[in-house]
Parts: structure tokens; C-alpha cells; sequence
């Protein structure tokens, strides 16, 4: 599967949405569609250093590297 | 900074000549050893669980505990064939403390050494000095309060939750709001004192600096006029999950500057952790001030740590200690989820 399809469907199986029926697209800012708490915030970061095999670091963990589906796989490719 | 004491926070039993003597699978009319309801009772009313490791069958197993009247004590017990090491690691998860936190008590020093060999921070001991727990220090918490005497029945309140959650179809949105939830931020009263005290103690994870405070401390910064103290309490249809929340902040010319904050592990999975840090951001806005936050790296809070990061602090300065000191321009605050009532002070 490729890498967005994996955090797009990692992101939409778990993220709680403000709106029932909303659509999002991989350029989509999930902190505006969703609630991102602290619970998914840990879940996403595990499921990148578990599932992707990519560390992230402290310094990484910066809104603007996960704030869409795009971000977050461009984040990962920069990493690999 | 005080040290925290590594309080024993759940006693795992084996069942076979540990709990009663004789071994189940070879005789039925096993007797449960004098003495042991009560040291259970003891500690479950000061607030500490348990659990089982047990290599037996399940089912008849639950079933002579029941008959004991002692089945309602245990939380999330292991009772199969596989290594008890395994029992212990799902043991921790399920409960989610940490492993440095947990008891086990077993009459085989076979068993002893295998779970100590995987898991070198547990605490063992021999199923002969059972009645010796009530006094063992570890296992005296320094302050019992309403909540720790609930303890295992929020558990057991969470249990069921996640059952229904488990079996719910819908979408997740759909099944928190039908648990009615409901945040309520208040000051910390004098009442709310002894629970605050044992929230610095007790949590670890979502725990902002590590730091403790005392009751007295934390009497003074109620009482100070440039300090706010705030608790957070959740309840849902199943019931209260307690005081579960505690944040402290120092007011000062220019900001409101987070020194503590903390969240119960147990309320996690609620998805409540950021409803705090909202409802701070938007007073210290509405306030025209800056919003500092403390934060050190206990090595047991990254979850903490991703909180604020994901809530948009950035770093104004760190040491090399792991002190971090944050900052928040208030550019980004999330709304509160529409599935939770949240009841402002």
C-alpha cells in the first residue's frame, strides 16, 4: 500500500471528527477537521516509529510536520 | 523536588498454593489460606488492586474464586497456560501502570525468577510472607481519599466501557456522545486537596514536570492570589472517574505561566487530555497575556511532551537537564469536542 493510502487510512480509523460526514483529502489540515488530542497525537507518533519504522525525534514533533496526510509523508520521506 | 515513592499500585496472585492451598486441577476442595480475604480487602480499601497470574483453567478457576466470594477483587486476571511473564506484560498494559508499580506474589521461585528475568522492575515475593503486605511500606500509600477507596470500581466501570465500546458499530463520534460525558473544571477546593496531592504522586504519564507537591503546598498556591489551581473531574452515564485532572498556574505582569499539569491516565482514552490546555488558552487570551509552560522529560511523559507539541507550544528555552520552557501564541487553539458537556468555573 502506498504511504499516503497507509496514513490516510491509519488517520481516518482513528481521528474523531468535528463533522460525521466530512471528506478529507490529503492536503486537508486534520488539527482544524478533527480533534486532535492527546491520545491520537501518541497513537499517530507510535504508529510512524512502530508501523513506518521511522524515529521521531523530539525536535520533530512540530505541528507543521503532521498537520495534513501530505505533511506527514513528506516528513516520513525526508526521515528514510 | 520531592523523590516519589514507588507505591505498590496492584498485587498480582498466583492461585494455586499462594491464595489457597492445594492446586485446583488435581483436587476441587482446594481451602483458601487463613487470612488472605482480608489482607485483599485490606488493601483494595486503601486503593490497590489486584490481579492473577495463575497457571490453571479459566473458567474453574473464576468459578472457586467466586465461591470464595473474591472474584470482584481482580482486575484483568491472567489465568491460562502461557508464561506468566506474558500475564504480567498484559497485566500492566490493561491497567496501564508502571511495571515498577506491581507485586507479585507466588509460592514457586520458578515462577518468581521467570517473571523477574523478563521483567527486572517488578517486585517479587514468596507466597509464605502473604500476610506480611498490609505492613510492608510499599504497599501504605501515604494518603487514602475518596477516590483511591473507588479505585477498583472505576476500573471496573472502565471495563465495561470499553466492552460497549467493543461492541458499538457505529462511529466512534456517535458512541462518545452517547456516553454523555461531562468535563467539569473547577478551583480546587479545600476538600479537593488530599486527591490533588495524590494526583502529583500517583500519575506518571500525563504528568507535565514529575514534580510533587504536598498538601500544604498546594493549600498555598489554593490560597494565593497570583496563583489559579484547578481540577478536572469527568463523569459519563456509567458513573464519576473522579478528580482526574490538576493544572497550576502562576499569574504574573505579563503571563500566565502553566507550572503543573497533569491528567489521570485513566481518562485517556476518553480523548479529555487537550480540554484542559484548551480552556487555558483561551482564559490567558481572553486575559491579553503570554502563555508559559514548564515542562521536564521524566523519561515517563513523552505523551505529555507530544500533547503540547501537538497543541502548538514551541520551545522558548531547554537546559540540559530536559527542563523545556514553552510557549503558546495562541494561533492554533482547538475547539472542545462536541460530544463532551464541559461545565466552566
Amino acid at each position: 500500500m502506498e504511504l499516503n493510502e497507509k496514513i490516510r487510512k491509519f488517520i481516518e480509523a482513528n481521528l474523531v471528527v468535528f463533522e460525521d460526514e466530512a471528506e478529507f483529502n490529503d492536503g486537508d489540515n486534520i488539527f482544524e477537521m478533527g480533534f486532535v488530542n492527546s491520545l491520537f497525537a501518541m497513537k499517530l507518533v507510535n504508529y510512524i516509529e512502530q508501523e513506518i519504522g521511522v524515529a521521531v525525534a523530539n525536535d520533530d514533533l512540530d505541528i507543521g510536520n503532521f498537520s495534513s496526510v501530505n505533511r506527514i509523508v513528506q516528513y516520513i520521506e525526508n526521515k528514510k | 523536588m520531592s523523590e516519589k515513592e514507588k507505591e505498590i499500585k496492584c498485587v498480582v496472585w498466583d492461585l494455586d498454593n499462594t491464595i489457597w492451598d492445594g492446586v485446583l486441577v488435581e483436587h476441587d476442595d482446594v481451602r483458601l489460606k487463613p487470612g488472605v480475604k482480608e489482607v485483599i480487602e485490606t488493601l483494595d480499601a486503601r486503593g490497590i488492586l489486584h490481579s492473577i497470574a495463575s497457571k490453571n483453567n479459566y473458567d474453574d478457576a473464576l468459578a472457586k474464586l467466586k465461591e470464595f466470594g473474591l472474584d470482584e477483587y481482580f482486575l484483568y486476571p491472567e489465568i491460562n497456560w502461557n508464561a506468566k511473564s506474558a500475564g504480567l506484560g498484559n497485566i500492566k498494559k490493561n491497567i496501564n501502570i508502571g511495571m515498577d508499580a506491581i507485586l507479585f506474589i507466588d509460592d514457586q521461585p520458578f515462577e518468581l525468577d521467570e517473571v523477574k528475568s523478563v521483567h527486572p522492575e517488578v517486585t517479587v515475593i514468596d507466597a509464605a510472607g502473604y500476610l506480611n503486605l498490609p505492613a510492608y511500606p510499599r504497599c501504605n500509600p501515604r494518603f487514602i481519599t475518596d477516590d483511591s477507596v473507588k479505585r477498583r470500581l472505576m476500573y471496573q466501570d472502565d471495563i465495561k466501557r470499553n466492552q460497549e465500546q467493543g461492541d458499538f458499530k457505529g462511529p466512534e463520534e456517535e458512541f462518545l456522545a452517547g456516553l454523555d460525558m461531562r468535563f467539569i473544571i473547577s478551583m480546587c477546593r479545600e476538600e479537593d486537596l488530599k486527591r490533588a496531592e495524590e494526583l502529583t504522586v500517583r500519575t506518571n504519564q500525563l504528568n507535565a514536570t514529575g514534580r510533587t507537591y504536598d498538601y500544604d503546598e498546594l493549600n498555598a498556591f489554593r490560597l494565593s492570589a497570583k496563583h489559579k489551581l484547578l481540577v478536572c473531574e469527568l463523569t459519563d452515564k456509567y458513573g464519576s472517574y473522579g478528580k482526574i485532572g490538576l493544572a497550576l498556574i502562576e499569574i504574573t505582569p505579563e503571563a500566565w505561566h502553566l507550572k503543573l499539569l497533569l491528567m489521570s491516565c485513566r481518562v485517556m482514552a476518553r480523548g479529555v487530555g487537550s480540554v484542559l490546555l484548551s480552556y487555558i488558552l483561551q482564559e490567558a487570551q481572553k486575559d491579553g497575556k503570554k502563555l508559559l509552560a514548564d515542562f521536564r522529560h521524566t523519561g515517563k511523559n513523552r505523551q505529555m511532551f507530544v500533547t503540547y507539541k501537538f497543541s502548538n507550544f514551541k520551545e522558548v528555552s531547554s537546559d540540559d537537564n530536559g527542563n523545556v520552557l514553552f510557549e503558546n501564541d495562541f494561533s492554533m487553539i482547538q475547539p472542545f469536542p462536541h460530544y463532551i458537556d464541559i461545565k466552566l468555573p
